[in-house]
């Protein structure tokens, strides 16, 4: 679609970050939108709806300042375009691909539509390589893939912006002669936690290997609409066109959510539950779903988008639709973080629904699908321990028991609870998981291959010497 | 017929866009669901709304810049599936797109605008007539065969509509889907008819006169075959909040099920399940024939970050299909994952229509069109002679908001479908595999397919279930007591149900799709094992009631062995089942002798 280049002079209305403009002739639905405010600052919009009398435009930077009469406007015969490049790696951007890190303009090698293209499925190719994030309860029980979707579901205040910046100063692929990337996206972060990100990854280094891109708390909300766009293209730019592996961090979806709503209600479409609306299973899929694999290109995206569920309530629609269209989930508890364990993963409902294929000989390591299992149901057994014993009292459990609990103690501090700069290899993971294990009866262990035993299970493994 | 048609046919130009809806003047011509190219990329449309010259339209591509003034035009046709040779093991998106030849063309995304056809027009086929010259012939008689793959001979009927003399039908040999295989005199003019036939995917095929169903279908899933059985011809619904289970499960019907031909919709769903099922299906073998499970397969994918509008075409198109087999005389089965995300996408097209939503936004005509895709499946008499009988049953996905099954679309289903396998997040996070609650699921079919296990595998099969379910029953009953005062203070025949239960839990309701064994057990390999148990629940029960005591019921040393018989025993080697049978009752005989 060609622009028409025409300067539109005033609007019929605004509201929200809605304006309409009557008259206008030749405008594509979706197309993107130039509006020139009379102070002489440029905004960006898009075409939401064209009818025979008018045009309704999103401003993305929200529609204050604007008035009816003095307002111009042009129509750029496109849809919203960012630049990619490889040089926005080590580089901080704004939701429309420009930096904000007072650097020098980098060079754009190209210019995209953020919303990219659905993957045809038949060109995608099954994840199956893992990751590494050099955290125990993640690469142990519910190991991340290349090519996956794999959210955090945190609560408000739990420590997931620790756990985030860890596993992007920590996360690597096993091949180390491929690259690596991250491109860290940022909807409705305060300050300080930009702060805190920017830091963290500029003191490690890891910044060179990392794309960030921010819309603060103080952007406006429609903005927040188009950064997870923005960096998926990047992302997409990374993976299919230079070979490279890239973990995209997205946070907070909730923020991304509740701007989602925002304007959804402006534009006085019906809302669905709790207000947001029908469309945003869709409208998340068309995130989410940009992560994967293509058959016969090296590269791959893998996504952990992270939320805080409003009241730690994982039915409500934000982690909810997530779920529905991510391929496990992370979840972290406020229980365990009461008992200061970070981080503070819970064993029960985390679940990668990916890691069967992407871990094993010549993955990660032959004992690790036993050992997983072992771990999840000892836990279970755990659990069930503990609640009876809240019931008859640790004394009345016979001795078996006991050791359940011993085991599910020790699982959560020393396996579960790591440092914040600890980064534990994936074989290191699996010796302190051996070692949670030895705490057990050896005939509890039946969900693991009796030669695994003979080989990890640090009692019998000193015997033998 | 296309020509005569084309004079009449709707131009229009375009007056609104909205999302995947839009608006058309100048389009009086047009019919209610006629197929409409939309602007200069003639993008897929269907008209769904007429009001004078204007056409309301979903388009089932993406819309970005569509401009006022752009035309449309009609096509005389309604929203239609290509039927012919070249269906089976092949990848489809919602409006019947082959995905494979999409990717060809395009590379790894799907742009807009791309017109391809579904069944390829060079691939030739090796026909077989069935029918001879001269012979009268009416709809649905066979004409011809085509082995379209190794597991699915390809009957090539006489088209809904049409009785009339042979004069002339193709020899044996290789034909394109395009090409005349007979010529038929139909009131005095000819009609020729060619293997490729169309039909509109919103109006359901024809048949004789509908037919009880009787026969199970034979999932290899014990939950199901044993206490939640469905039906050939049946329907069934799968509800369950995220990460329950409701994929998994279908796959696995989709792989063991005995059904002819599975037809599976990923409606709105995640593209890496997509090529899960691609890259294993063709690895994986069929039981009963030896052949790769591909072979009988047709996958619609329309993904959930493809356009939404497609997403509701997409339970239409499989369905569509599902028929033109059954009409063949084929059982198929229809998986939908997931029907929910067909029920948003008609509210989105709604919501666009501005129409007045009922519950939770969903348009008010949801449950006539739940109705209306459920009311397609069942066993029939189909068209033709030869009294063949044909059945599609259809396994719908429910995807509830919170994991709710109060919402509408679980309750509309549940109406409509007579199988409901509950799935239940609690039974998934403890890693109890397939989560179906056995207190919430049921099956309408059991009266149905009792005769046919009575037949087939025992007369003992509704007697065992039965006590198995009745045990399950008590152990649910004794649940809340147990919470209140701990396994202990229960007396000991209370806490034989108590362990009897867990075994049932465990060794036979848990089964484990990744296991090479235990995900699928055969019909008598099930009910063998519900034997074991359940007799062991009864020897334990007398033995408990002449003041044995319980320790010496649960320590009974074949009991690792009962634990272990889903994976430890393969389908082939069922005596070992008989030898675990013979070592229990002989423990107990033991155990009696020693009391007496
Ligand atoms: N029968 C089974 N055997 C082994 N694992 C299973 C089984 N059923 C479910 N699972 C486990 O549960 C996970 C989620 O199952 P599944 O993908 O079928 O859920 P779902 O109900 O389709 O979820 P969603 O609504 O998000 O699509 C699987 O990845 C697998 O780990
Ligand atoms: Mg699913």
């Amino acid at each position: 679609m060609a622009g028409t280049g025409l300067e539109y002079k005033g609007v019929s209305q605004i509201y929200g970050p809605i304006m309409v403009i009557e008259n206008v002739r030749d405008v594509g639905f979706d197309e993107l939108v130039e509006v020139k405010v009379q102070s002489g600052e440029t905004r960006l919009g898009r075409v939401t709806e064209v009818t025979r009398k008018a045009v309704t435009i999103q401003v993305f930077e929200g529609t204050s300042g604007l008035s009816l009469s003095k307002t111009r406007t042009r129509f750029l015969g496109k849809p919203l375009e960012v630049p990619v490049s490889m040089e926005m790696l080590g580089r901080v951007m704004n939701s429309f691909g420009e930096p904000i890190d007072g650097h020098p303009r980098f060079f754009s090698e190209d210019r995209r539509d953020i919303n990219g293209f659905p993957m045809n499925p038949t060109a995608r190719e099954y994840p199956r390589d893992f990751i590494q994030t050099g955290i125990s309860a993640i690469d142990g029980l519910a190991s991340l893939v290349r090519g996956q979707k794999l959210p955090v579901f945190s609560g408000p205040g739990l420590s997931h912006n620790a756990l985030a910046a860890q596993i992007v100063r920590q996360a690597k692929i096993r091949n180390e002669s491929e690259e690596f990337y991250v491109v860290f996206i940022a909807m409705g972060l305060e300050h300080d936690d930009a702060a805190f990100f920017r830091n963290s990854f500029e003191e490690t280094g890891a910044i060179k290997n990392v794309a960030m891109f921010l819309n603060l708390a103080d952007d406006p909300p429609v903005e927040r609409i188009i950064t997870p766009r923005a960096g998926l293209t990047l992302a997409e730019y990374l993976a299919f066109e230079h070979d490279a592996h890239v973990l995209v961090l997205l946070t907070d979806m909730t923020n991304y959510c509740e701007a989602l709503r925002e304007v959804s209600s402006s534009m006085e479409e019906v809302p669905s539950r709790k207000g947001y609306p029908g469309y945003m299973y869709s409208d998340l899929a068309s995130i989410y779903e940009r992560a994967g694999r293509i058959t016969g290109k090296k590269g791959s995206i893998t996504q952990m988008p992270i939320l805080t569920m409003p009241n730690d309530d994982i039915t409500h629609p934000i982690p909810d639709l997530t779920g529905y269209i991510t391929e496990g989930q992370i979840v972290l508890s406020r229980s365990l973080e009461t008992q200061n364990i970070y981080p503070p993963i819970t064993i029960t409902t985390s679940l990668s629904r990916l890691m069967k294929d992407g871990i094993g000989k010549g993955r990660t390591r032959e004992d690790h699908a036993d050992v997983a299992s072992q771990l999840y149901a000892a836990y279970a057994q755990y659990n069930a321990v503990k609640s009876l014993a809240t019931i008859i009292g640790e004394e009345g459990l016979v001795s078996r028991d006991k050791e359940y609990l011993r085991f599910g103690e020790r699982l959560e501090r020393a396996f579960v609870n790591q440092g914040r700069d600890e980064n534990r290899s994936i074989e290191q993971t699996l010796s302190i998981a051996w070692d949670t294990l030895a705490q057990l009866p050896d005939e509890e262990l039946t969900r693991i291959h009796p030669q695994y035993i003979q080989q990890y299970l640090p009692k019998i493994a000193s015997e033998v010497k | 017929m296309g020509r005569r048609q084309q004079k009449t046919q709707a131009k229009g130009s375009i007056i609104r866009v909205t999302g995947p809806v839009v608006e058309a003047d100048g389009m009086a011509q047009a019919v209610m669901h006629e197929l409409v190219a939309v602007g200069s990329e003639r993008l897929v449309g269907e008209v769904i709304r007429l009001d004078g010259e204007i056409a309301t339209i979903q388009v089932y591509e993406n819309t970005s810049g569509l401009k006022l003034n752009e035309e449309v035009f009609g096509t005389g046709n309604p929203l239609s599936v290509e039927l012919g040779p070249g269906l089976v093991g092949n990848v489809f998106d919602g409006i019947q797109r082959p995905l494979e030849t999409l990717r060809e063309r395009m590379g790894p995304f799907i742009q807009h605008g791309q017109r391809v056809v579904p069944i390829s027009r060079d691939k030739k086929w090796f026909f077989t007539p069935a029918s001879k010259v001269g012979g009268v012939v009416g709809s649905g008689d066979v004409l011809g065969t085509v082995q379209e793959t190794g597991l699915i001979e390809h009957r090539i009927l006489v088209p809904i509509g049409i009785t009339g003399k042979i004069v002339n039908l193709a020899g044996e040999g290789e034909y394109t889907v395009t090409e005349t295989i007979a010529t038929l005199r139909v009131n005095g003019s000819e009609v020729e008819v060619q293997m490729l036939q169309r039909w509109p995917v919103r109006q359901p095929r024809p048949f004789k006169r509908r037919l009880p169903t009787y026969a199970p279908l034979i999932t290899g899933q014990r939950v199901i075959d044993t206490f939640f059985p469905i039906a050939k011809g049946g329907s069934a619904a799968i509800p369950g909040g995220f990460g329950t289970g409701k994929t998994i499960t279908q796959q696995q019907l989709a792989k063991w099920s005995n059904a002819n031909l599975i037809v599976y919709v990923g409606c709105g769903e995640r593209g890496n399940e997509m090529v899960d099922v691609l890259t294993s299906f063709p690895q994986l073998i069929d039981p009963s024939s030896g052949k790769p499970l591909m072979q009988r397969t047709i996958l619609i994918a329309n993904t959930s970050n493809m356009p939404v509008s497609a997403r509701e075409a997409s339970i239409y198109t499989g369905i569509t299909i599902a028929e033109y087999y059954r009409d063949m005389g084929y059982d198929v089965a229809l998986m939908a994952d997931s029907t929910s995300r067909w029920a948003e996408a008609l509210r989105e097209v709604s919501g666009r229509l501005e129409e007045m939503p009922a519950e939770e936004g969903f348009p008010s005509y949801l449950p006539s069109r739940l109705a209306e895709f459920y009311e397609r499946t069942g066993v029939v008499e189909t068209l033709g002679s030869g009294n063949r009988a044909g059945s599609i049953c259809a396994i719908g996905a429910v995807s509830p908001p919170g994991g709710d099954f109060s919402e509408p679309v679980t309750q509309h289903t549940k109406r409509f479908t007579r199988v409901f396998w509950a799935l239940d997040p609690e039974l998934a996070d403890a890693r109890h595999y397939p989560a179906i609650n056995w207190m919430q699921s049921y099956s309408g079919y059991i009266g149905n397919v009792s005769a046919w296990w009575t037949k087939e595998v025992t007369k003992e099969w509704d007697s065992y279930r039965i006590q198995a379910m009745r045990i399950l029953q008590l152990e649910d009953d004794l649940k809340n007591i147990v919470k209140l005062v701990g396994p202990e203070a229960l007396p000991d025949r209370q806490r034989l149900v108590l362990e009897t239960a867990r075994i049932i839990r465990t060794a036979f309701l848990q089964q484990n799709a990744l296991d090479p064994v235990d995900t699928y057990s055969v019909p008598l390999k099930q009910f063998k094992m519900l034997k074991i148990i359940v007799d062991f629940h009864k020897l334990g029960e007398r033995i408990v009631s002449r003041g044995a005591p319980l320790f010496k019921v649960t320590q009974l040393p074949v009991l690792t062995d009962i634990m272990r018989m889903k994976t430890a025993v393969p389908n082939d080697k069922l005596d070992q089942l008989d030898e675990i049978d013979r070592r229990m009752h002989q423990y107990f005989e033991n155990l009696e002798a020693t009391m007496r």
